[in-house]
């Protein structure tokens, strides 16, 4: 079962599809996310967002601030204005 | 052409100018508000995903927060009043303000001091003129706000109630903005925005149950991060919401007056034919009289 991914800034949304896995900086740590993930609720650090798409080439975002939640194979990535700004939608 | 005539031709002129000009005003709200729900519909996505967080922490534990716990040692309160930045909108700055001083007088009623923070232009000559004090104000694009104003507003708000009593810290923090219902239909709305209040089942029902989550680095670390923007995106989203009752008001404001220029024109021409028949009653009558005194001499 893929994983449904949303990247989402406050004014857009950046990303939005269905992924097999999706790597983030977490507070302790890159974490990477695959199906049947158990929920989590992070911080997110400065960084890089990788999303491997079911298919296409993977979407990589630099970040630098927001937080990240994992629950029932739904991933949303919560981005700060600052960080998305640089940012065009991709996808 | 007779004086009264050409006075309502005037007239006529110049009310059709004038309609011109407000159908444009019309076209160009119109056209905005697209945009404007259109982005308050961008905006959701991340509204959604930051309220769903702050509710998954509020369910899975009873930490205390700073900014959801009640502060006792000021009686100053913020108020953030969201009005537009020009006028031709009909009464939606007037409505607006008009709520916002009943709360001014029911919080100062409380024995509250009130420390004004306004955004767009009207209210900011509003208070101006009436010599009220603002700690601060924002001024333009209130028909087309920025995250980073939001932002910046939030972020003054923060400050000022994470700011010691002494240094002008506030205990609570009103906004009152326009809710956008649909287009015929916005409403001044009043919210208590800090401290924050009920995040518990803030989540839309029909979500199904939030699992379990793990926090990372812990629960109190999440909440800092999460709250901050959970404010923020609030201010944003009144701000758009603010946006696109401005611009509905504007654009009804706009067919109003295009409705009352056409009922000026033809009131004009209709004026402007009696007088016209009156001239050429007059002339007859002029000629016939004429006429019957050169025949009787």
């Amino acid at each position: 079962m893929p994983l449904n991914v949303e990247v989402v800034a406050p004014d857009r949304v950046l990303w939005e599809g269905e992924a097999t896995s999706v790597s983030a900086p977490a507070a302790e740590g890159s974490m990477g996310v695959l199906a049947g993930h158990q929920p989590v609720l992070s911080v997110l650090r400065p960084g890089r967002v990788i999303v491997t798409p079911t298919q296409g080439s993977s979407v990589e975002l630099e970040v630098d601030g927001g937080f990240f939640s994992v629950d029932h194979d739904r991933v949303t990535i919560v981005l700060d204005a600052s960080a998305a700004a640089g940012l065009d939608s991709v996808g | 052409m007779g004086g009264q005539q050409r006075v309502y031709n005037q007239k006529i002129r110049s009310t059709e100018t004038l309609k011109k000009m407000f159908r444009a005003m019309e076209l160009i709200a119109a056209s905005r508000i697209t945009k404007a729900r259109e982005r308050a519909g961008q905006a959701a996505p991340y509204t959604r995903a930051i309220t769903r967080a702050v509710s998954a922490v509020a369910t899975h534990s009873n930490v205390e927060h700073r900014l959801t716990s009640e502060r006792t040692d000021t009686n100053r309160v913020a108020m953030l009043v969201v009005t537009a930045d020009r006028g031709q909108a009909g009464a939606y700055s007037a409505t607006v303000l008009r709520e916002a001083e009943r709360l001014r007088d029911v919080l100062r009623s409380e024995g509250k001091e009130v420390a004004l923070y306004v955004t767009g232009r009207r209210g900011v000559s509003f208070y101006t003129f009436r010599g009220v004090e603002m700690v601060q104000t924002w001024t333009g694009d209130s028909d087309n706000p920025k995250v980073d104003v939001a932002d910046d507003i939030a972020d003054t708000l923060l400050q000022a109630f994470a700011a010691p009593a002494d240094q002008g810290g506030v205990a609570e923090m009103h906004v009152v903005y326009t809710r956008f219902r649909s287009m015929v239909a916005q409403e001044p709305r009043v919210i208590r925005m800090l401290p924050l209040e009920v995040v518990e089942g803030v989540a839309e029902p029909g979500e199904g149950l939030l699992p379990l989550y793990e926090f990372e680095p812990g629960e109190v670390e999440v909440l800092n991060a999460l709250l901050p923007r959970y404010i923020r995106s609030r201010i944003f989203n009144a701000l758009l919401q603010a946006a696109a009752s401005e611009l509905a008001a504007r654009q009804r404001a706009m067919r109003a007056a295009v409705d009352n220029a056409e009922d000026l024109i033809s009131m004009y021409t209709r004026l402007k034919n009696t007088a016209r028949q009156a001239e050429i009653t007059q002339e007859i009558s002029e000629i016939v009289s004429g006429a019957d005194a050169l025949a009787a001499s």
